[in-house]
């Protein structure tokens, strides 16, 4: 009697690996956690120094356009006026990704719907193939040959949004691409069996059904290839030129939040205004890739049923 | 009673295998059809040659001859777009687009290029009403067909087809996937519309088949071993093996 209470009372085996397992998986959950709760904090507490430290109105710093935070204004202020690099960024993001989306579409309907088979044995492979290429690679490729063909189209010197953005637009096509790919598989084949059996075309059962039942996750996947765009510092700063002037045109020099870190980082001391006003450079895209995670967080909630 | 399809010795062959060995049957106008037979007996393989739908399985070749209002279906001049309007398909499982309910009635309408919005809505209201599910929607109407329970969904498809104003409808084991009730509530609808269309219906249910059916075809491995009023060939089949399968011998 003794023994039988005394095996239900004291844990088996299983239960006490069951345990382990679930300390293991909580403490690496812990520690992920902290590590992106203390990037927060680390990139929150410099980027904010700059107004609260400095006291930069966080209205001019969003405003101004003159960028050179280590001298001081007309007005007494130092020059860090960020908008031509947010303005930047936003232009050559928004831009890549409405050029982007349309080849990206065809591609994936190309791949799933058109010709499923040959669609995988070539694209399938390319897209892969650009997705693993280095950014430094595509810069070069974009500062040898787009550079000059801008330069010789449009004139000026080849530098500025217009090069960025089709460097990104080679960038992003691959992640939209892909994404789209996935959620085109995800659309129930038996839509495209009632459709065609209603008296639809093929075509129709296409444009009228799947990418219908699709937009959710064609969205999801422009706004990654847009989060992308917006993070990427190196090709983008070998072909925009990287001038802190509000752009005018498409072609000529501009900057981005991205490149202004990486070309300036280096030179700034730690603790000083011209580095805190990096940091909150960095803050901007920190927060920007929270916004478009939400989004297609809210996204995704708002298609489930369309799923 | 005159046929809307006839369909003589019928063969089909997935690659090199013949799933159906000669098929004829005849479905007269405004009548119910049953299918009844084993699994793999070739049911669905023959309803969907009368849409064409197996024109989508790759490797398929149709032999024979199937008619519809004296037409060939598979003759190469045939439309099958136009011929899919006319022979309407209900699904075994409910498959409502993700749209709003009142999308998914009115896809078909907007297929065939109806533009006028007050004839797409009258359209969709009858139909609904027709598929007996207007009471349960109309309230509803721009809501995701998908949050509804499966036998308003099943019922929303078949009001979806029924829009259409096809000829035919062809349903391949409709209510198998529902409850007892929402399956009752689709044979009730369809005893109510069967002076306005033809059915042919694939069922494994037998008190289903008796209870709505005009006439019942009996298929077994490909053939179709016999087909006659429900009554006769529930009361009195002619062929053993029918006899077999309808007291639960096999299948
Ligand atoms: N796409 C296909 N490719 C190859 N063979 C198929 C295909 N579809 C059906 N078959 C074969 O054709 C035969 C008839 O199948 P069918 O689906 O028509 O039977 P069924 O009477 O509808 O059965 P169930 O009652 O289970 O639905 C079976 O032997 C099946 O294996
Ligand atoms: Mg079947």
């Amino acid at each position: 009697m003794d023994k039988i209470k005394r095996q239900l009372t004291s844990s088996s085996k299983a239960t006490r690996q069951d345990r382990i397992g679930k300390l293991v998986a909580f403490l690496c959950t812990f520690l992920i956690g902290l590590l992106v709760v203390s990037i927060f904090y680390m990139v929150a507490s410099r980027g904010l120094a700059t107004f609260f430290k400095d006291h930069v109105s966080l209205w001019d710093f969003l405003s101004h356009q003159n960028w050179n935070p280590s001298q001081v204004g007309k007005d007494g202020t130092p020059e860090v006026g960020a908008l031509p690099m947010i303005v930047g960024s936003f232009s050559v993001t928004v831009l890549s990704a409405i050029l982007a989306t349309p080849f990206a579409v065809s591609m994936a309907l190309f791949m799933t719907e058109i010709a499923p088979k040959r669609g995988q044995k070539v694209l399938q492979p390319v897209i892969e193939l650009l997705v693993g290429i280095p950014s430094v690679v595509y810069g070069f490729v974009g500062l040898t040959i787009v550079v000059p063909v801008v330069r010789a189209l449009g004139g000026g010197t080849g530098f500025g949004i217009l090069s960025g953005t089709l460097v990104l637009f080679v960038m992003v096509l691959p992640t939209i691409t892909s994404m789209y790919v996935d959620s085109l598989r995800s659309v129930p084949g038996f839509y495209r069996e009632a459709a065609l059996a209603l008296g639809a075309t093929r075509w129709q059962s296409i444009y009228k059904v799947i990418l219908r039942a699709s937009v959710p996750g064609l969205l999801t996947a422009i706004i990654f290839g847009m989060a992308r765009a917006f993070g990427e510092a190196l090709a983008v700063q070998m072909v925009i030129g990287n001038a802190s002037l509000l752009p005018h045109d498409l072609i000529s020099p501009a900057s981005t939040l991205t490149s202004v870190l990486t070309t300036g980082i280096g030179n700034t001391v730690m603790g000083t205004l011209p580095n805190n006003a990096l940091w909150s450079l960095a803050l901007i895209l920190l927060l920007m890739s929270l916004a478009f995670n939400l989004l297609v967080r809210v996204i995704g909630s708002k298609g489930r049923l369309t799923k | 009673m005159a046929n809307i399809i006839t369909t003589r010795n019928v063969r089909l062959y997935y690659g090199d295998h013949e799933a159906l060995h000669g098929i004829d049957l005849d479905f007269p106008k405004n009548q119910i059809t049953a299918l009844i037979g084993p699994s793999g007996s070739g049911k669905s393989t023959f309803l969907r040659c009368l849409n064409r739908m197996n024109d989508l399985v790759s490797g398929v070749t149709i032999t024979g001859s199937l008619k519809l209002d004296g037409k060939d279906i598979y003759s190469p001049q045939t439309d099958v777009v136009a011929l899919r309007k006319k022979v309407g398909m209900v699904f075994q499982q409910p498959n409502p687009f993700p749209f709003s309910v009142f999308d998914n009635v009115a896809f078909g309408l907007r297929l065939a290029g109806i533009k006028d919005h007050k004839l797409i809505q009258e359209r969709v209201e009858t139909s609904l009403k027709q598929a007996a599910v207007w009471e349960e929607v109309k309230d509803n109407l721009t809501d995701n067909a998908l949050s509804f329970s499966g036998g308003q969904q099943q019922r929303i498809c078949i009001a979806r087809v029924l829009a259409v104003q096809p000829e035919i409808i062809l349903m391949d084991e409709p209510t198998s996937a529902l409850d007892p009730v929402s399956a009752g509530k689709i044979e009730e609808l369809l005893l109510d519309i069967q002076d306005k269309f033809t059915v042919a219906i694939v069922t494994h249910n037998m008190q289903q088949a008796s209870r709505i059916s005009d006439r019942t075809a009996f298929f077994l491995d490909g053939k179709l071993v016999e087909t006659g009023s429900t009554k006769q060939l529930f009361m009195a089949p002619k062929q053993e093996a029918t006899s077999d399968y309808l007291n639960g011998k096999f299948g």
